[in-house]
């Protein structure tokens, strides 16, 4: 376990943090003298993550913190990498520390996390979790990725772009967080083509890339010219046999230009924000915070079609405008369907 | 496709090779350190170690086969450690062999934080492509499977026929042999036990980090923490598969591979849709410990393996 304080006096985007180190020296020194007036004291906060912060689910947490933390929210540290069996040791230690309010997952460790939140009522504890809230248990709320609109919309283009009708969808394990997104993305891809197939496969593993990139080619053999990439691994299949690979949670266009048509992405920054409100306000309680993973909250959206504008159907677009448009009206709701996708 | 549609067609073979290939590092390399008479089960966590070291050297701007031979030192490095504690000091090589686990990957992790601490996803390089063989990737089927593989392949299978030869055919590997049998014949050679066990632990484990690198540098070109994903536990089994030998060794490295690589196709068979997934990620794992059921029958353990040999004691 690493625990790493991130840099307090730095209230710069990432865009800016990447143009240049010296730009960054320069940006940081001025924009302190800008930090806006706090309304309130920032929040001690903990990131508790059992990965490290760039894998894709933990990157979007800790991209809100960090935001959150140059707005002068939050006063934010965080331990990636932290073993499931050492997890509420570390919630203790955070909560022994006088850290307000602890964010990370619980999707391993459902149940000792709620033990350790009722053994500290006063801290705010909002965790990912694939169950729900319990108002037993007030002060431990639950979210989620909800960002099954961005993978149905995702899912219209994934279908107007494959030409033999053949999907691959490799993922990682069937849990719930994963399950909805498959199948708001097959539902979206059958708007565009009922007859279309899919291959779907889990590999067991969270993070074993060339696993994933091995079940990817299997899926090209057996005909697949698109792959909704879940895991690492899928793209480089995807950008190494030149078909098309569709992103999720986060946009990885940049990395695979030629082949990445659009990503769902999920921003935290709804969910925490709201916890933020919560807790200064002194209203935080048991409740589901998936919600605000929801497009219609700003939790989720289409990434921008970047290198592919222009190259998908105009059929496809006009329903991405007209759903996306529905959805955020609440016209329109995407089905979640926690079950086990299977092949078609 | 059915069964048979999968089992003879090239790609299918190809992707079995591939994925064989980090397994047949790390399986020699265990392999050389239990011939000697030590069991090393520091494997998992070297290969970690070799995987980022020999990513991370190429990321600073090495070549791709300095980064090969920059994992083999670091992995040596660890062999080191291993050794010391292991043969001179003779203290329990399951002990020293889990714990070796544990230090490198932790220390793994901590060097990579330690490199990149701020990245948004973890940066890539250009690894090892392909490299099509003139005149034999041609050859039907065997061709594309065994001849259009990344150059790192091509050396495992290169070790493996090294590693045999020095074994059977030289004094070193005579001597090598023998530690892991009767070390006080070899002491009575005038030989050092110590030095040559010592010797093949590092040696070998030189080896499972090139496994290691094989994964960063050839099947994938980016570094993941949990990667290795227990494959060097599997190398453990495979030597034992392979009765000690390096061919029988490349055998079963290649077979699981194979059932790997089968499963994969096979759930996208209608026997997919019937059966949950996770029986066919089983199944490598079960036909594997059948297959070592059968072959491990015959086998001849090195009658050393694990007796730390002190001098002079009887």
């Amino acid at each position: 376990m690493t625990t790493l304080k991130t840099r307090t006096n730095a209230p710069l985007s990432r865009r800016q943090f990447m143009a240049s180190t010296a730009a960054v020296a320069l940006v940081a020194g001025a924009s302190t003298l800008a930090t806006p007036l706090r309304a309130a004291e920032p929040i001690k906060t903990a990131g508790i993550y059992t990965v490290p912060v760039e894998q894709q689910w933990v990157s979007r947490i800790h991209k809100a913190a960090t935001i959150a933390q140059e707005r002068g929210d939050v006063d934010y540290v965080f331990s990636e990498n932290v073993s499931n069996t050492d997890y509420a040791r570390v919630m203790r230690e955070y909560a022994e520390q006088g850290y307000k309010l602890i964010i990370g997952e619980a999707f391993a460790v459902e149940q000792e996390a709620r033990e350790v939140a009722a053994e500290y009522p006063d801290i705010a504890f909002l965790l990912g979790s694939s169950f729900k809230p319990d108002e037993a248990l007030p002060n431990f709320a639950v979210f989620d990725n909800y960002i099954q609109d961005a993978s149905y919309l995702s899912g219209i283009i994934a279908g107007s772009m494959s030409k033999t009708g053949n999907i691959g969808m490799v993922g990682g394990f069937p849990i719930p967080e994963v399950n909805r997104l498959m199948h708001a993305f097959m539902a979206g891809a059958k708007e565009m083509n009922p007859d279309i197939k899919f291959q779907v496969s889990f590999i067991g593993s969270w993070f074993d890339p060339p696993k994933a990139k091995e079940t990817a080619f299997a899926m090209i053999e057996n005909g697949a010219d698109l792959l909704y990439a879940e895991r690492f691994g899928v793209s480089d299949a995807a950008m190494e046999k030149g078909i098309l690979a569709i992103g999720n949670v986060i946009d990885t266009q940049a990395d695979y230009p030629d082949t990445v048509v659009a990503s769902a992405i999920w921003h935290f920054e709804p969910t925490l924000d709201k916890a933020i409100a919560e807790v200064n306000a002194g209203t935080f309680k048991a409740a589901d915070y998936g919600v605000y993973s929801f497009m219609s909250e700003g939790g989720s959206s289409l990434a921008p079609l970047g290198t592919f504008e222009g190259k998908v159907p105009e059929a496809a677009i006009a329903l991405v405008d007209e759903r996306s448009a529905a959805i955020k009206a609440g016209t329109f709701t995407v089905e979640i369907n926690d079950d086990e996708p299977k092949s078609s | 496709m059915d069964m048979l549609d999968i089992l003879l067609s090239a790609s299918f073979w190809a992707a079995a090779i591939r994925i064989a290939s980090p397994l047949i590092f790390a399986t020699l390399g265990e392999l050389i350190c239990e011939r000697a008479g030590v069991l090393n089960l520091g494997i998992e966590g070297i290969m970690v170690a070799g995987a980022f070291a020999g990513w991370m050297a190429v990321y600073s701007g090495t070549g791709l086969w300095t980064g090969v031979l920059v994992a083999m030192v670091v992995g040596m490095m660890f062999g080191l450690i291993h050794s010391v504690l292991t043969v001179p000091f003779g203290l329990s090589q399951h002990v020293v062999g889990l714990g070796v686990t544990l230090l490198a990957t932790s220390s793994t992790y901590y060097a990579y934080r330690l490199a990149l601490p701020e990245v948004t996803s973890p940066p890539k390089i250009t690894a090892f492509q392909p490299f099509e063989i003139p005149i034999l990737s041609d050859i039907p089927l065997l061709g594309p499977a065994l001849f259009a593989q990344t150059p790192m392949t091509y050396l495992a299978f290169v070790l493996v026929a090294v590693v045999a030869l020095v074994l059977y055919c030289t004094p070193l590997g005579l001597a090598l042999r023998a530690a892991g049998e009767n070390p006080s014949a070899v002491a009575a050679q005038g030989l050092s036990v110590t030095g040559i066990r010592m010797g093949a632990v590092i040696v070998g484990s030189g080896f499972m980090a090139m496994g290691g690198a094989f994964l960063t540098m050839s099947a994938f070109d980016s570094f993941f923490f949990e990667m290795v994903n227990g494959r060097g536990w599997i190398c453990i089994a495979l030597v034992v598969f392979g009765a000690w030998k390096p061919g029988k060794a490349l055998l079963g490295a290649v077979l699981f591979a194979a059932f790997d690589a089968l499963q994969i196709r096979v759930q996208q068979t209608p026997l997919g849709a019937d059966i949950p997934y996770q029986i066919f990620l089983m199944t490598p794992y079960v036909l594997s410990i059948l297959a070592l059921i059968a072959m491990s029958r015959r086998a001849e353990v090195p009658g050393a393996l694990m007796v730390p040999f002190n001098k002079g004691e009887r």
